[in-house]
């Protein structure tokens, strides 16, 4: 185990590395942001002394090294916009994104796996209507116009909660409820489908002839069978939600990192870009570990 | 007080399928007593399970229907109660063990967990399940048991995993074991000891045992009394003895005449053959475990060779160390004088004609996407030079009446054959390359009784036609018995034995082999009843 998640570690710092390298010089590619933060008329000698603050001048590849041997101090430079250290304002989104995340996550599995297992219990039953209409929606409605259309009526029309920002418990429920259904039409169907085979699958049949109670059954014996596919599934809509929801976080105005990457990007903040990016993808990171160890758990015959 | 423990009467059951309505069990009526083992024997699709599965209430409905008749426990009909009901008295008054242990144990809780289970749901308090639990692994002869209860099914051996379904069925002491074929899956050594096992602890607690099996052997070995079906009808009852010396019905006649072992045995070839395989020393090793261990044999041409042994004894690894499916750690094989161990891709590739494979499973080895055509067509595509391209569908149809098959039904795919069709269909891919050697790895050992009667038959056949040498990997002895020349016998990764075929089954040397044989299960209960006290003098010699 303990050499497993070394090895982890080791390939996903060489990732890591290669991400860096990329998304320096991609970003790069999307021009000079003198243009953007000096005004129109500003003169040559302006210019070149914004230049010459924020180390544009050099050979991007000078420019690079520079940024490279900061970041081995784990200094990621500082914000052309904000004046302050990318890394600060880029730790103070993730926190609000890592919340909108977990409570997201933590309510989409708790209700998929439920519904699925219903679901599966009596294939074609009333609870199984309900997971496949959900299904439907998740996969086929656009977030953006959920979010739009929640607005226009929660909002707008009832008054029951803010448009947008942050502040008291109501500021969440629209987020959150958005962010909500395509992980959740796409969970229930993956529960459905692996729960169908652990409920077909020869334990399930010696426990009936235990005489064990069917709640036991299903959540007890074919469950655990069936979350290994499960969990995989969530990784990877949990990894998509810690990414930022680009969409989701702009409309409702949340201060999360989706937002803050939009606006850097928008801004040719490239500190912050880099550092969002960073912290991201140390997140996925340790959160692909995480479900990696979580399968050695449910499952005794997986050893690392 | 009603007439017997256990009576199904009238049983007719149905499965509604897309296909159409298939009827499983037609009229099905039997009885059990307390302390009495009655065996329903059957093939498979014979509906021999569903009479159980319908006193388990495991039917899905739908799917499946009970159309009529009445299921009597205690005088009570099953059928009318409630699921609640029929839920305690699940485990607790009768109970159920499967084939495959492995599969029927939940991989992912403590075996401890779930023999605990059983109890537990019968409203027994945990610690007093907890000290039950230790008591029965002990009495089913767990070792170490104290520390395995909190071991996970994997961890143990096919044997003692069906020793922990033992445990787990008899923790509340039912009144009636059913056993679905509780020991097809095991090393014949093992079957004797779990049917030791279970009569063992059928006299202590006096319960009605079920057992349902194809095995004619294992009837002879517990059964009271037998009920034989055929295509979802009883077609006799009666005593083991009755049943085996006098069937009436003429499927049981077939199903008797099928059994192997009663034949006459081969005789050697003649001396002075030159071999066409000699291996010498060879060896295999993964890792630091010992898979094959200097393993040396001759094959002649036209002879079949047997390789016998239990399971992990070496039997496959030889013949995948062989087909270079696998690279041998040292030795060699010569065939013809060339070394296939050392052999280049290139020269491999010219060999592999010669020596053709047919496994176990032909429902894993076909590609069920591909057509019988394409499946035997597809040597030649393989090897284009044997075989110009529009030759190819004369050659497959010869191939198919060859082996049996309707030249007509090549465009047809896997799963519309039955499993000894299927069979057909890979000996017939193995020979479309005209192999002078085929590798049979437990080629038949899935295959009915009957069935697996005229697959051997097709080989003899084709031996005697085409001069083919066969390398016979099997664990059923019977079988071998009738079908090989010689016979080399395998334990953990070496060989004890080799000989001619009479001299390994009249004469065994090794102790090893001579357990083999004890505890291999004859048909015929006077035999049968011979080979226990043999068996029991084997154990007594051993202490």
């Amino acid at each position: 185990m303990k050499s497993f998640l070394g090895k982890r570690a080791i390939a996903s710092a060489i990732s890591l590395i290669g991400l860096i390298i990329l998304v320096f010089f991609l970003s790069r590619l999307t021009g000079d942001p003198t243009n953007l933060y000096l005004p129109v008329d500003a003169s040559q000698e302006s210019r070149d002394r914004f230049r010459e603050i924020h180390g544009l001048n050099d050979p991007l590849i000078v420019q690079f090294f520079h940024y490279m041997s900061d970041l081995v101090q784990f200094d990621f430079g500082m914000s052309i916009r904000r004046a302050e250290p990318a890394l600060d304002a880029v730790l103070r989104a993730f926190v609000w994104t890592l919340q909108l995340a977990i409570i997201t996550m933590t309510l989409v599995t708790g209700s998929a796996i439920v519904l699925g297992s219903l679901a599966a219990y009596h294939v074609g039953g009333f609870f199984d209507r309900i997971a496949t209409f959900c299904s439907l929606i998740g996969a086929s409605a656009p977030d953006f116009w959920i979010a739009i259309v929640a607005i226009v009526v929660f909002s707008v029309h009832l008054g029951w909660v803010p448009t947008s920002g942050t502040g008291t418990v109501l500021h969440w429920i629209l987020p959150i409820g958005v962010l909500f259904i395509r992980p959740f039409g796409l969970i229930v169907q993956v529960v459905r489908g692996s729960m169908i085979t652990a409920l077909s699958s020869a334990y399930v049949k010696t426990a009936r002839a235990k005489g064990v109670r069917n709640r036991p059954i299903i959540f007890v014996h074919a469950l655990r069978n069936a979350m290994l596919p499960v969990i995989t599934v969530i990784g990877d809509q949990a990894a998509s939600l810690l990414n930022g929801a680009v969409v989701v976080e702009t409309i409702f105005g949340f201060p999360g990192v989706g937002k803050l990457m939009i606006d850097s990007i928008l801004q040719r903040d490239f500190a912050v870009v880099m550092a969002a990016i960073f912290v991201t993808a140390v997140a996925i990171f340790v959160m692909n570990i995480l479900i990696d160890i979580l399968y050695a758990v449910l499952d005794p015959r997986i050893r690392y | 007080m009603p007439d017997h423990l256990l009576e199904v009467r009238g049983l007719s059951v149905d499965f509604h399928t897309v296909r159409g309505t298939v009827h499983a069990v037609r009229d099905v009526s039997w009885h059990l007593d307390r302390g009495e083992c009655l065996a329903i024997l059957g093939e498979s699709g014979s509906g021999k399970s569903v009479s159980a599965s319908a006193i388990m209430n495991l039917i899905d409905c739908p799917p499946g229907q009970i159309v009529s008749g009445e299921i009597l426990f205690d005088g009570k009909n099953l059928l009318k109660m409630n699921a609640e009901a029929r839920r305690q008295l699940n485990g607790k008054r009768i109970a159920m063990i499967f084939q495959d242990p492995l599969s029927h144990l939940n991989p992912v809780y403590t075996i401890g967990f779930q023999i605990e289970e059983i109890m537990t749901a019968h409203d027994v308090p945990k610690d007093k399940a907890r000290a039950r639990c230790l008591e029965l692994l002990q009495r089913v002869g767990i070792p170490d048991f104290e520390n395995k209860i909190d071991a996970y099914p994997h961890q143990f051996s096919g044997g003692q995993r069906q020793r922990i379904m033992i445990a787990m069925a008899l923790a509340l002491k039912p009144d009636i074991l059913i056993a679905d074929e509780p020991t097809t899956a095991l090393d014949v050594t093992v079957q004797a000891q779990i049917l030791a096992l279970l009569e063992e602890l059928q006299q202590e607690t006096g319960m009605g045992l079920l057992l349902i099996t194809h095995d004619l052997g294992v009837v002879a070995e517990v059964a009271d009394r037998v009920v034989v079906m055929n295509s979802g009808q009883i077609v006799e009852t009666g005593s083991a003895a009755q049943v085996y010396r006098a069937p009436k019905h003429p499927y049981t006649k077939k199903l008797i005449g099928a059994i192997p072992g009663t034949g006459e045995m081969a005789a050697p070839l003649g001396t002075g053959i030159k071999p066409m395989m000699e291996i010498n020393g060879l060896t295999k090793h993964f890792g630091g475990f010992v898979a094959l261990e200097d393993a040396s044999l001759t094959v002649l041409p036209g002879e079949t060779v047997a390789i016998v042994g239990e399971s992990g004894s070496g039997k496959s690894t030889l013949a995948k160390t062989l087909l270079r499916l696998e690279d041998a750690t040292s030795g060699e094989a010569l065939y013809h004088g060339r070394d296939l161990v050392k052999m280049t891709a290139s020269e491999l590739f010219e060999l592999r004609r010669e020596i053709q494979m047919v496994f176990q499973d032909p429902t894993q080895s076909l590609n069920p996407r591909m057509s019988v055509y394409d499946i035997v067509s597809e040597a030649f595509a393989i090897h284009p030079e044997i075989l110009p391209k529009a030759k190819w569908k004369n050659r497959v149809c010869e191939l198919l009446e060859q082996v049996g098959l309707e030249a007509g039904h090549m465009h047809r795919y896997p799963h519309q054959f039955s499993g000894g069709q299927r069979q057909r269909i890979a000996i017939a891919r193995a020979l479309a390359l005209e192999p002078k050697l085929v590798v049979c790895d437990e080629a038949v050992s899935a295959l009915d009784v009957s069935v697996q009667a005229q697959v051997i038959d097709l080989l003899n056949k084709l031996q005697q036609d085409m001069g083919l040498s066969y390398l016979f990997i099997a664990h059923d002895l019977p079988l071998v018995r009738d079908f090989a020349h010689r016979v080399v016998v395998m334990q953990s990764g070496r060989i004890v034995e080799q000989g001619p075929v009479a001299q390994i089954f009249d004469n065994p040397r090794m102790d090893y082999t001579r357990n083999l044989m004890a505890a291999s299960l004859d048909p015929d209960p006077d035999v049968q009843a011979e080979r226990r006290r043999a068996r029991h003098q084997l154990q007594e010699e051993a202490v």
